[in-house]
Parts: structure tokens; sequence; C-alpha cells
């Protein structure tokens, strides 16, 4: 891996994660110093890319072939119903020249899998694939060349096919990839790297595969770690705090002792009940009594918005250009307005949930976690073990979203483990879930602008309170800008009276709310239709092509339109992928409710691995972003989460479907880029400005529910 | 507290002791090792949990054990006929109707039940009985798709 790519992969960890509980200095004192030295001499590829969190550069850490022709395509990913499982494998398939359908892709499992930071960020296919085609690549030609030895005619000769290199004048003269391997390492590589094939040549990639986990799916085969059953498992529950900052002052377990097969641990600030049997466990846990002290409420939803904007924090410079003051001398009309959203849960219908067993000095550890890598070294300082003695197992993840990432369930149930000599299996209730949830943090952003008297922005000053920078770096021809920024997601104790974190597509979805309702705001002023404005305003040839190709496919003009019925167009730079989305909503004016009738998000992703796996993402981002724009807000009460289930707090649902249409844009030269964040990002605006479209008035604050909008029109 | 209780589990009958007390979704994932059936709220909210008793889809997290006595439960691992996929569940492989798939097994059964009742239905009733399970992934448009061809072909 470039060093570049290298160091942008730490950041990242550290921007999106926080430091690893296991710093440095644990990891020397588990070590010890001595064992150090024989560490380094004996390590092998595998063990050395752990340690340097770095993607190894042996191909044979990212493919096995078996002696039965099967091969393996490892990666530290996991699937959480991106589609890594599948597109992965096709790449894999495509540089190594074997049937896709011979190909079982291995994920998350730290024993045998490649390091990796975790699957976020829309990386894997931009990140890891790289090295993974690489590494195919170079297979590939060690086994050409091993099978010109085998064969014994030269290496010009011979071609390959399906997993059998053959020669090319004489077919019959041939062997297979299994039969030169026997399922050993390959130990032989080469110095100089074989380039990755030309997409002109690709037959496997690019083209639009199915889900290959789908059998395992609709059978209920498919494993989860909830799902996970080892012999004297016990089942944990956990006394949680009626709020974030409580207290505990005592809690009596005199009642739930009765109870038969239970065991009760105390152990500092925790406290649990496990029983063999769940409902046990839960029952025990509701005999529990336990006082706290409960903190001073000084937030809620009524003035988080006025809290956020007098946090005393240091404002960085994100990216700036020119000087905005001097922008503003030739500005004709100024813009000053600013965009609010609430905080937003993650989510997943799976809970978090982690099974920990361990076995003398070792650990295995079964997570829903976006983070293998992360678990082991989490569950090693838990158990006070090195990490390499600990195993972890990654299952499918149901659902994750940038939630799970931090995974306090493993750390519970490995010192449960730990603390009662038996598995233990921590599987989150649907309440705690919303308890510990790290939502996406309320922001605010403030943006001061202006337009010329020809329809050209003149300058701009984006002031961004706690939504995290991500893509606010104005992507249209601005000669004059500032972006600044106070804190990011990771938030920060007397920021947010809870967890906050990374949401799929972290900070943009904030931010592209924010910047273009602003610019439809300005399109307003500016006496131009919003398409028109945008077009007059960008110089990036590609973001235009997206957004016309989004305009054509949606094909209606931004003609006022009468009876409650609104058109929108928002789009976007996320990390690199392109996106515009139009949008039509038809909105009550009695009811304050609205209605998205129908969605086209066009995008290019550069260079496409799997269509149908990028349509389903684009596809679920938008409905999912339908939920923080129409109903998706915590409620609390100081650190008490008011909303803790699906009751009050509502999700997208069938009833809420638009027809949605995408439009995938060529672009193969380009290489991929991620795809699993960049459409949800552009939700809020579009839709704010469909709705504008609509009513004649704007929302500044997401979510946009009826009573918001009734208010908006009650003050019209 | 314990209580011996009998019924078709996957056309297969079955007889078992059960604390009265505890729900089917419990003792289909711990006592019986049928762990297709998923928790995902514990109140009947998301539908994670449905299974089909008598054909009926029913939230299994809210269901005490004592009730399916007698009855025919159906559960994910029960769709699949002597190692044939039923179409729904094969629909839902070609359409991609799924993304993590923890929702699935509600999302198929509760399918299922509406293709039994209704071997045809519209949009609006697709729409309709499927309305209380939750999909985060947000697959809905696919699984609408999914459920009208799996109709065509029975």
């Amino acid at each position: 891996m470039k060093n570049d790519d290298y160091k942008n992969d730490l950041q990242m960890l550290n921007d999106e994660l926080g430091p690893s509980t296991l710093n440095r200095r644990d990891f020397l004192k588990l070590l010890g110093g001595g064992i150090i030295v024989t560490f380094l001499v004996e390590e092998t590829a595998l063990a050395q890319s752990r340690r340097r969190r770095e993607y190894p550069g042996d191909f044979n850490a990212y493919l096995q072939i078996h002696e039965n022709g099967r091969v393996s395509c490892l990666s530290g990913k996991i699937e959480q119903g991106q589609g890594v499982i599948t597109s992965l494998g096709q790449m894999l398939a495509e540089e190594l020249d074997v049937p896709f359908e011979k190909v079982d892709v291995i994920l998350g499992d730290t024993d045998i899998c490649p390091w990796d930071m975790g699957t976020f960020g829309s990386r894997t296919t931009k990140y890891f694939g790289p090295p993974l085609r690489e590494a195919a690549a170079e297979a590939r030609e060690v086994l050409l060349q091993l099978a010109a030895e085998h064969l014994d005619t030269p290496r010009e000769t011979l071609t390959v096919k399906d997993g059998l290199i053959f020669v090319k004048t004489k077919p019959a003269q041939h062997v297979s990839y299994a039969e030169l391997t026997k399922g050993k390492t390959i130990h032989k590589h080469l110095d100089q790297k074989p380039p990755i094939k030309h997409y002109s040549k690709h037959t496997i990639s690019g083209k639009s595969h199915n889900r290959t986990d789908g059998l395992e799916k609709v059978t209920g085969k498919a494993k989860f770690a909830g799902d996970i059953r080892l012999p004297g498992m016990l089942y944990a529950r956990i006394l949680r705090p009626p709020a974030h900052g409580a207290v505990l002052k005592n809690a009596d377990t005199s009642e739930a002792e009765k109870i038969k097969g239970i065991k009760i641990v105390k152990d500092n600030d925790l406290i649990a009940v496990l029983h063999e049997h769940p409902l046990e466990a839960e029952r025990a846990l509701k005999l529990v009594k336990a006082n706290y002290d409960l903190p001073e409420k000084k937030v809620d939803n009524g003035n988080i918005f006025d809290h956020l904007l007098n946090v005393k924090i240091e404002e960085n410079v994100v990216n700036e250009l020119g000087d905005p003051r001097e922008g503003e001398k030739s500005a004709a009309k100024t813009f000053d307005q600013r965009y609010y959203n609430h905080y937003v849960a993650h989510a997943p219908i799976e809970p978090h949930t982690a099974v920990v067993k361990i076995d003398g000095d070792k650990a295995t550890a079964w997570a829903s976690s976006q983070t293998p890598f992360r678990v082991r070294d989490d569950v090693a300082s838990a158990v006070g073990i090195p990490s390499d003695k600990v195993h972890v197992i990654s299952p499918f993840v149901g659902g994750g979203f940038g939630g799970k990432t931090r995974n306090q369930q493993a750390v519970e149930a490995a010192r449960l483990a730990k603390l009662t000599g038996r598995p233990v299996q921590v599987a989150w209730t649907r309440d705690e879930e919303f308890f510990y949830d790290t939502f996406r943090p309320a922001a605010v952003i403030n943006i001061k602008s202006g337009i010329n008297g020809s329809g050209k922005i003149t300058h701009w000053v984006y002031r961004n309170y706690f939504a995290g920078d991500r893509s606010s770096k104005p992507f249209y021809h601005i000669p004059h800008y500032r972006v600044l920024a106070r804190g990011g997601w990771r938030g920060r104790d007397d920021i947010h009276p809870f967890g906050v974190g990374a949401w799929r597509g972290p900070g943009s979805n904030t931010n592209v709310f924010a910047m273009e309702s602003h610019i439809d705001v300005m399109a307003e002023g500016a006496g131009m239709d919003p398409l028109t404005f945008r077009l007059e305003n960008l110089q990036d040839e590609r973001m235009k092509k997206v957004l016309k190709a989004a305009a054509e496919k949606f094909g209606r003009s931004f003609s006022k339109t009468p009876g409650g019925k609104g058109y929108g167009v928002a789009c976007t730079d996320y990390l690199g992928t392109y996106v515009a989305t139009m949008a039509e909503v038809k909105v009550d004016k009695q009811t304050g409710d609205f209605r998205v009738e129908r969605i086209v998000c066009a995008q290019d992703c550069g260079e496409i691995i799997n269509p149908e796996g990028v349509r389903m993402q684009i596809e679920g981002g938008l409905i999912m972003g339908l939920g923080y724009v129409r109903t998706e807000e915590i409620r609390f009460n100081g650190g008490e989460v008011l909303d803790r289930n699906f009751d009050t707090y509502e999700l997208p649902r069938f009833s809420w479907l638009p027809k949605i249409e995408t439009v995938l844009l060529d672009n193969p030269d380009m290489a991929p880029q991620g795809c699993g964040e960049p459409a949800i990002t552009t939700m809020g605006g579009v839709i704010a400005n469909a709705v504008y479209d609509a009513i004649g008035v704007r929302l500044y604050t997401l979510p946009m529910t009826p009573k918001r909008i009734k208010e908006v029109l009650r003050k019209d | 507290m314990n209580e011996i209780i009998q019924f078709t589990l996957n056309n297969k009958p079955t007889r078992i002791t059960v604390n009265k007390d505890h729900t089917l979704l419990w003792v289909l994932r711990t006592e019986l090792g049928l762990t297709g059936t998923k928790y995902g709220c514990g109140e009947g909210f998301c539908g994670a949990c449905t299974v089909l008793v008598d054909n009926s889809p029913v939230r299994s997290c809210q269901l005490p054990v004592t009730k399916v006595n007698g009855k025919k439960i159906t559960t994910i691992e029960g769709l699949e006929q002597n190692g044939k996929l039923h179409p729904i569940q094969q629909a839902f492989i070609d359409h991609n109707a799924l993304q993590c798939g923890y929702c699935t097994p509600g999302m198929l059964l509760t399918a299922y039940a509406l293709l039994l009742e209704n071997p045809k239905p519209s949009t609006e009733e697709i729409t309709q009985t499927m309305e209380d399970i939750l999909c985060r992934c947000s697959s809905y448009n696919r699984i609408v798709d999914a459920i009208k061809t799996a109709s065509q072909s029975l």
C-alpha cells in the first residue's frame, strides 16, 4: 500500500473510531520487552501486517487455492448487507482467472484474513480492492511461471482460462491451479509486479451478479452473532443506568439470586445476571433493585441547538480560497441562513451482540462488529492476554451503518466470560441498543453567501457546529470561500449528553442538506431554476454530467407546479463519488405530511464492479435517508434517551415507498470509488428543496415532521 | 411452572417441556435450536421474529409458548420442501430482495402467508400486509417486486 493511503487509513481510523482501548504501551506491556525481539524475527507476513496495521504485501494473505479447485478470497472486511461478499469475489475471480462460482469469500476472521481497520467509509472497494487485485494478478503470473516449469515449456506459450493453464497451441497439454499448488502456500514471488487487467478485458468484474449470500439468508441458515450456541454458554443481562451520567448508589440482587441456575456478577461498574436460558436472565434482571444519583439535566430537544452554538471550542479552517470579504464587494444579493438537524439513531434490526469463549490463555470472539481487528484488541485488553491470542470470527452483521464500530458488547462478553469461566453471550435488547447507540450528532450549519447580478456565486462562508466536515468543501465554482468547523461527529462529553459517532455518510448528510438547501435559496434569489443555477455555477464537468444525467431521466422541468406537488434537486461529491438526486413530493397542507412520489438518482463512482450491487446500495440509501428527512429524531431529556423502540422512533416502511430510478454513469477510466454511502447524503437537500417547491416555504430543520411543516405554513 | 406441550413444527410432530412463562421466540431459538427466527425489538414492532401459527403470521416475541399447544408452526427453516426452495425464497434471491438478511425470515414468512391466502395480491395489498415489518437496509421495493414474481409462479 502506498504511504499516503496508509497515512489516510490511520487518520481515518482515529477520526472514525477514536483511539483503540489497547494503546501501544498496553501492547508492549502485554508482550513483555523480551518477547518483542523473537516476535519481530519470526512473525509471519500476516502477523507483521497486523502489528503495522497495514495491508500485507504477500499475495498468499489474500487468497488460497485449495486442492479441490475452490479458491478462498480472504479479507478483514465484514458483510453487513453492503454486498462486498459478492463484489470482492468478482474482483479476485477476474484477476486470477478462475470461475466466479468457485470463489468463497471469507471475511473478518482475524486468524486467517489480512489485517483491516474496519468496514466503514465506503472504503472496501476503493482501498481494499487495489491490493486484492494486485495480489491476484501476481498469483496468476506466478502460477503461469510454475506451470512453465511443470509443463517444460516457455512461459510465453501458456495461457490460462478458468483456473486451467494450457499451451496455447496444444490445449491438451495443461495443468490446473489446484494441481500446481496442492492447497499449499506459494513461496515464489515476483520482483516486478504484473499489471492488473484493463477493464476492457473484464468478463466477471463489471457485470451484475446476484448476492452470493442470498441462499443462506432466505433459508435461515445464515449465522449472526446471536445464533452462536456453545456448550455451557450463559446468556447475560446487564444492569443499565436510567440515564447517561447516572451514578450507581447501590444495587440489591437478593431477589434475583433466588432464580434457579442464576449467576450474579458484580465487578466494579459491571453488574450482570447470567443464565443458560436468556429469558431467565431477563427475569432475574427485572428483580434487581438499583438506586442511582441522577445528573443535572441541561439539554433536551428544545435547547440543543442553542447549546451547540454556545459550546466553547476552537474553530478550525477546513478549506479556503481567496477572501470572502473581497467577494462580498461584488455581491448584488447576500444570504445568511442557519440549518439544523437532530440526533438520529443507527437502528440496525440486529442489536449489538457478541459471544466470547476463553480457553486458558486464548479467547475466541464472535461479534456483530464492523471492526473485527479492533474487537481482537478490545477483547485482549479486557481479558488481559496479547491480541494474537484472540481469534475473532465475524458472522454476518445484521446492519451496521457506522454504529457497530466500538464493540462495547464484545468487551462486556469478554469480561463476563473471564469472571464466570463460561462462554458468554451478550445480546443487547432494543432498549439497550437505543440507549448505547452512538447517534448521528445534532448539528448546526451557518452559511453566509452572495451572488452577483448575473447569478454567479461571489463568496461563501460556511460555519459547521459539530456535524463533522466531510463533504463540506464547495464543489461549485466560488472565487472566495472559507469553510470552518467546530468539533466533529465523534463529539465530546461536554457537548452531547450521550455517545455520538459516525452514521452512514458521517458529516455529509448534514453538510449536503445545508449546502444544497442554500444553493436553492440563492437560485431563487437569482431568479433562476435550481438546475440551471447549479449548472451555471459549476465548472466541474464530471458533476455537470451527473446532474444532467439525473435531470434527463427525471424528465420534468422546474416550472412552478400547483397543487402541493414539488420537484427538488441536490448533488454532492462524497469522497470521490459524484451523486445527483432529483425527487418529486406531494405535500398535504392540512396535515403537514408529505409523500415522496419518485426519486431519480444518478451516480458516478468510477469503474463499477457489480452494477446490481451499486443499485442496491443507492436504493437502500435513498429510502433509509427518507427516515432522517421525515421522522427520525431521538428525543431526550439530559442523559435520558426517551425513544427506546420502534413505536415512537419511526423508521421508513413499505407505505412510504416512492418509485426509484437509478442511473449509473459509465466512467471505467476512473479507479473504483465507494458507493455504500454517497446517495443517502443527498436526501436532506433534495427533499427539503422539493417540499419548498411544493409549498413555497422552506424548512431549515431535519426531520421535516408534519408538526414542523404546519408551523412554517402557519407563519407564512 | 413447567408444562409439556405438543405442536407440529415445520411438519414434524414436536413434544417439549417448556417454562410456561417463556415466549415462542426464545423456545424456538434456545430449546429447539432454530435460530433463523430473529429477535429485533422484543415488543412486536419490527416483525423480525415473525413465524406462522396455523399459517397466520404472529410475532413470536410476544406469544407465550403455551398458546401454540396443538397448533402448526412454520419457521424460516420450514419453507424449503424436499431440498427445494419455495418460489418466494427463489424470488427473494433473484430480485436481491435483501441486504443484511436479518429481517428476511420475517419478511419471507409474512409474504408466504399472504400468498397462501391471496395468490395474486395487488401492490396495495402487499404494502398493507408487509407494512409492519421493518428493513433498515431498505430493500422494500425489491421485496414488493419479489412477492409479485413469486405470485406469478404459484
